[in-house]
């Protein structure tokens, strides 16, 4: 029973599989990206809820560039997908804060700001903060062949307080970083550049507007895209990928196949399975977040000017799975209001927070002991997130909350694949996106460029790499 | 097929590459790369548009040719014409 044949099957509608379709639809290859939900996006997605339109996963687009500044990621991501900067419709953030216990760093869309915090804050660091900018600067981050290194091991060479260390690691980490306590340090530079001498934005209506730029883009290039319909194994035969079997029991074939589903588990795919190798590449790292709706803008009790707040109160940032169900130590705070939308707004406002969790803890939970648990982690995660925001009173913020929702590990699970809900996927990442099979390549997440850019610059990578070029080549 | 119709084929896809760019002021004897900001992706793109538009095969290792709007037409005028 054999089915259709493309040139190229793609497996996960996020990020890095919309991107990598549109390059080659646009092309001319014969594309469908399978995805076993319903809804696309992957882990930046959004859903309706009672009435209400709530976003996964992206509290902001990273790498964002005033129009005009070229040479950086998303201008490279609008070229290659042929995209018009207004269709985005991004809206620059105000400004942001790394709230540690004792020191607070502020930074904008604009990288002199964080560079005079650093040097008011850190006068002895301000030389060793100059050379790391440098040294970030210089490096190809996008080499798809570069020696793995240490971040804290570069960083040291440059900044030697322990306090300055952890605050610029603290918003990297948890933007994007896989691995615990360390990153590698393409993976630090790529993050760095995102979000510190690039910057925040957001479209007004949040992730469902580049998703829909997406899909329509997708679509017009000719790409097939079946929903509900994932894929179950990857059947090897001589070294190539000779057959996908999807959870219909529907078996097609393809020339070429791109997972964006992660290493781990594309691994696990593949029949025969690569266990081992899955086994020694899974992430552990997961969140929980916390989404308050509130009837006024949190600029009414004064967070009107901060748009994401990276806190921690711990001697030493400790970036790692949680030991509990949830680390309430450090965490992420975003409030989508306060991205500068000129004359618009959001009708309601928004109050997020997110913080690690650990997955084991969460998995095991029966279901009625895992729904008590939300509702009392939720309150502890937002009462912690509060102690880095100006104090206002309980009473006062529970009268104008009108819904809640919360995620945890196993959400994460349960709609992005991810083994252990590991967020940002494998520790390791395979930059060149090759696996054991000579044609199945990995894309997003675990290829290793990070954030929504990051995750479709991924996509237009490995298509052209792996795909595009050798068409050229014949 | 003249030399300035093929210059004008290949600033069209340029331009649909690279909306950012100002092309009214290119320099024909100029490498494109000291004018313009694109990049090997970008190129690679003018490869891939030149095949899907016109039915035109650039050999990689021919990419060298496409440095300059000059070099551009010397290289794919005969090209084109070979088609017509």
């Amino acid at each position: 029973m054999s089915g259709s044949h493309y040139d190229v099957a793609i497996i996960g509608a996020g990020m890095s599989g919309l991107a990598a379709g549109i390059r080659l639809a646009h092309f001319g290859q014969k594309v469908c990206i399978f995805e076993r939900h319903n809804a696309s996006g992957g882990l930046n997605s959004f859903y309706s809820f009672a009435g209400r339109k709530y976003d996964v996963g992206l509290h902001a687009m990273t790498n964002f560039v005033a129009p005009g500044v070229k040479g950086t990621p998303l201008g490279k991501l609008l070229r290659q997908l042929r995209i018009e900067r207004e269709e985005f419709a991004l809206r620059p953030q105000k400004q942001s804060r790394i709230a540690f216990r004792d020191c607070g760093l502020r930074f904008t869309n604009d990288f002199a700001v964080l560079e005079a915090e650093v040097v008011a804050h850190f006068p002895a660091q301000a030389d060793g903060w100059r050379s790391l900018v440098q040294a970030v600067r210089i490096h190809d981050d996008v080499s798809l062949d570069a020696r793995p290194e240490s971040a804290r091991a570069v960083v040291a060479r440059h900044l030697t307080d322990p306090l300055l260390t952890d605050m610029i690691f603290c918003p990297l980490m948890y933007y994007g970083s896989a691995q615990e306590r360390d990153m590698e340090f393409g993976q630090f530079v790529i993050m760095f550049k995102a979000l510190f001498l690039e910057g925040f934005a957001r479209p007004l209506d949040g992730v469902r507007v580049i998703l829909r730029v997406l899909l329509e883009k997708y679509r017009q290039a000719g790409g097939e895209r079946r929903m509900k319909c994932g894929v179950a194994r990857i059947s090897e035969r001589e070294g190539r990928a000779a057959r996908l079997t999807l959870d219909s029991g529907e078996e097609i074939t393809a020339t070429h196949v791109i997972s964006s589903i992660g290493f781990a588990e594309t691994m696990r795919l593949c029949d025969p399975p690569q266990t081992e190798a899955a086994d020694r590449n899974t992430g552990a790292l997961s969140y929980a977040e916390t989404i308050t709706i509130y009837d006024r803008a949190p600029v009414t009790w004064g967070w009107g000017d901060d748009t994401i707040v990276f806190f921690n109160d711990s001697d030493r940032f400790d970036y790692s799975r949680a030991q509990g169900q949830v680390d309430l130590r450090s965490g992420v705070i975003c409030l989508p209001n306060n991205f500068d939308y000129g004359d618009e707004r959001l009708p309601e406002g928004i109050f997020r927070v997110t913080c690690l969790a650990n997955y084991d803890l969460w998995a095991r939970l029966p279901e009625e002991v895992y729904q008590a648990d939300k509702q009392r982690w939720f309150a502890d995660i937002t009462q912690g997130a509060r102690r880095f925001l100006p104090a206002v009173d309980a009473t006062v913020l529970a009268a104008a909350q009108v819904a809640t929702d919360m995620f945890t590990p196993r959400t994460i699970r349960k709609f992005t694949g991810h083994l252990n809900g590991a967020i940002y996927g494998a520790p390791r990442k395979v930059r060149d996106g090759r696996t054991h099979l000579k044609n199945l390549y990995l894309c997003g997440t675990d290829q290793g460029f990070l954030g929504i850019v990051g995750a479709m610059l991924s996509g237009i990578s490995m298509a052209n790499y792996h795909v595009l070029q050798g068409s050229v080549r014949g | 097929m003249t030399k300035d119709d093929c210059k004008k084929l290949v600033i069209d896809i340029i331009s649909d590459i690279a909306p950012d760019e100002d092309l009214t002021a290119i320099k024909s004897e100029i490498r494109l790369r000291d004018q313009l900001q694109l990049d090997s992706m970008d190129f690679l793109d003018i490869v891939m548009e030149l095949r899907k538009r016109h039915g035109i095969e650039v050999p990689e290792a021919d990419y060298g040719q496409l440095a300059s709007l000059e070099s551009c037409a010397d290289y794919l005028t005969p090209k084109f014409q070979a088609k017509a």
